[in-house]
């Protein structure tokens, strides 16, 4: 799960890292109102939106008045903005975050993230900042520096001095860097997060201070049930409507730019089946996982969901069943298909335990379903079936 | 032979008496596993599908002698589960339990490393659907009877990917020595490499089976491993060739998020460190047999 720039600021204020003063707008009038509070001349007008790379977007402005201020956020509210990590359709942005101007002396990179390979938290930190971090990694590895944390006994003082250290601060500047850094750490570990990023950190021209100026949390979504308070946080207009509602019904639902929809008990299963489907010559319309234990209410859930997606000509069910019965499937698919008036062709694949009963009932139920009994067969049956849609439409709209 | 279990090994159950824990120590216990009996604190005592129940495991392995267990439970608890079962000194453990926290196997993962190598039990899982010796043992939720038993050895992280490769196979009348599912969570117990490692050291595997998918470094270092240290041929499938940047496919794993971690790089990797790679999904089993035929 992510949350919003302001959000992981005052989380990691609460754990004595500095933060600019800053406030939360809905409204063009709130932006003005939060300037005058916050005081000075300069003012960042930031849309709170689960993406980094706002700035290119038009999402974060410098401002030198209130007027400014007010027509910055009148650019942004209500606007969905489209960076590099959003996807083409964007996230609407309905909160801003207003904050004091900062003179910027010094760009710097710092980030916490669950480390796979080594099976631990590992810090990076970089002297590179306010740029993509994946761009310095392949043009300057060497100015990335890259610091485990030992589970077992966590950041250690040295480790974040050497991290402070390579930053190439000044020597006033490695104490509160060390405090930042645990700060951060301490974060991470309390509330379950799997990265924390700063980017950039900044070191303040005249002053010499540390702050941080954009931050970005994720948090493990298998331990929100240990965290309340970081569950509260969650924003669901910054996600996928048709993801969540899947998700909310105990499905795995991802949306695709193809037109065979499918369902499919098992992760991996699902990605072999999506990949057959483009080896036959289609594209999958959607990533599905029914899970074990598909009832008939969750079946029909399923093909609603899959449904939804009104450029999908086509649907493949594909189950192997294990614990799932083959038997309990079919009986779940005749039951949608009869409450669902579907128009588009539907191929069924069933494998497994009770195979012979569940394609009898298919085969019994009068449906004009497609069957197949290997994984190629459906896929190609699958994209036939979605060729011949495509021609029919075609041919009525003629 | 089989790797890491065979009809002798005498398993437990964490988590026995609840639902799940139930229908599937039954399952076990009808394909012939030899189930000792099984552990649900406070139920010490009781009786349980015609065997013990204990409220520790410690109990469990000097009572009964248990060597391996199978985890169903609940995510909150399952890391505590791992570590005791570790501690009482079982030798395998199936988490099949999936949706632990990050870094509660952070933890695990650092408690495992604590026992010399020889005496560390061996985690497969979280998120994985077992592992089974067929015709033998099953320590695990798999459908035990489309599995044949046989020389190829198979490692994978999908539950229902592993039953098609599983199926294919018996169609062609090839079998399986052990297959093990190490699960679809980001941080598990054993990697690909891991289970090569066993599989070379078995003289009844003749073969290696590798499913993979996007995510992670494992199937590589796996390949890696097998290039320098392995006498067998190993075959490999990655799923996730659709798979898009930066969206996670139902397992917590699967998510492209740097160089290195699609499929399609994994495949070109894998085939530069001599591993034969079946092209699509439904053409595991023929790849397979391709290469027995080539021996």
């Amino acid at each position: 799960m992510d949350i919003h720039e302001y959000q992981a600021k005052e989380i990691l204020a609460g754990y004595g890292v500095r933060v600019a003063d800053g406030g939360l707008a809905y409204s063009p009038e709130d932006a003005v109102q939060r300037a005058r509070e916050i005081g000075g001349e300069v003012w960042a007008v930031k849309a709170q939106i689960h993406s980094g790379a706002r700035g290119k977007a038009g999402g974060v402005k410098i401002c030198k008045s209130y007027e400014e201020v007010e027509a910055a956020a009148e650019s942004m509210l209500g606007k969905r903005l489209v960076t590099h990590q959003t996807g083409p359709e964007g996230k609407v942005c309905l909160r801003l975050y207003i904050e004091a101007g900062t003179n910027i002396a010094k760009e710097l990179y710092f980030s916490l993230l669950v480390d796979r390979a080594h099976e631990s938290i590992i810090m990076v930190g970089s002297t590179e900042g306010g740029m993509d971090i994946e761009d310095v990694a392949e043009n300057n590895p060497e100015k990335i520096k890259k610091i485990q944390i030992d589970p077992a006994v966590g950041l250690l003082a040295f480790q974040a001095r050497e991290m402070a250290f390579s930053l190439g601060l000044e020597t006033s500047q490695i104490s509160p860097a060390v405090k930042l850094i645990t700060g951060c750490y301490r974060a991470m570990r309390d509330l379950d997060a799997n990265m924390i990023e700063i980017n950039p950190l900044v070191v303040t021209g005249g002053s010499g201070k540390l702050m941080i100026m954009d931050a970005k949390m994720g948090f493990d979504d298998n331990a929100l049930f240990r965290r309340q308070k970081v569950a509260e946080l969650r924003d669901k207009t910054q996600e996928d409507q048709r993801e969540m509602a899947a998700a909310d019904r105990g499905l795995s639902y991802v949306g695709l730019d193809g037109d065979i929809g499918c369902m499919i008990n098992g992760a991996g299963l699902a990605m072999a089946t999506m990949d057959m489907i483009k080896l036959a010559g289609g594209e999958p319309a959607n990533f599905l996982d029914v899970g074990g234990g598909a009832s008939a209410e969750r079946t029909e859930k399923a093909f609603r969901l899959v449904l939804a997606d009104e450029g999908v000509k086509a649907m493949l069910v594909n189950i192997f069943a294990g614990i799932n019965r083959c038997d309990w499937i079919a009986e779940g698919v005749v039951q949608a298909v009869k409450k669902i008036d579907m128009k588009i062709p539907l191929i069924v694949r069933l494998s497994g335990t009770n195979v012979e009963a569940g394609r009898k009932i298919i085969a019994d139920s009068g449906l004009p379903i497609i069957t197949a009994t290997t994984l190629a067969e459906a896929a190609e049956k699958a994209v036939q079936a979605r060729n011949e849609q495509v021609a029919k439409e075609a041919e009525g709209v003629a | 032979m089989s790797i890491l279990i065979n009809k002798e090994t005498r398993m437990i159950v964490q988590g026995f008496t609840g639902k799940i824990g139930t229908f599937h120590a039954q399952d076990m216990i009808n394909y012939g596993s030899t189930v000792v009996g099984g552990i649900t604190p406070g139920k010490g005592g009781q009786t349980h599908l015609d065997r013990p129940v204990f409220n520790t495991v410690r109990e469990s392995v000097e009572q009964e002698g248990a060597e391996a267990s199978i985890i169903f439970v609940p995510p909150a608890f399952a890391a505590d589960s791992i570590m005791e079962a570790a501690e009482a000194g079982i030798k395998f453990c199936v988490s099949i339990t999936d949706g632990i926290p990050t870094q509660d196997m952070m933890k695990v993962k650092q408690f495992l490393r604590k026992f010399p190598k020889k005496d560390r039990m061996v985690l497969t899982g979280p998120n994985c659907a077992g592992t089974i010796s067929p015709e033998q043992s099953m320590l695990g939720i798999m459908p035990g009877h489309i599995y044949k038993r046989g020389i190829v050895g198979v490692v994978g992280r999908s539950g229902t990917l592993g039953y098609e490769a599983a199926d294919q196979m018996r169609e062609l009348g090839i079998g399986i020595s052990t297959s093990v599912g190490i699960g679809g969570d980001p941080i598990n117990g054993s990697s690909h490499r891991d289970i090569f490692e066993k599989f070379e050291q078995d003289e009844e595997t003749k073969l290696v089976l590798m499913i993979g998918e996007i995510g992670g470094p494992q199937e590589v270092e796996a390949g890696v491993y097998a290039a320098k240290n392995m006498s067998k041929p190993v075959v490999a499938y990655i799923a996730g060739l659709t798979a898009p940047k930066g969206r996670r496919m139902g397992h917590a794993g699967a998510i492209i998020s740097s160089a290195g971690e699609s499929a399609a790089e994994k495949v070109e990797m894998l085939q530069d460190l001599g591993v034969t790679i079946a092209p699509t999904p439904s053409a595991m089993g023929e790849t397979i047999a391709k290469v027995l035929a080539k021996k």
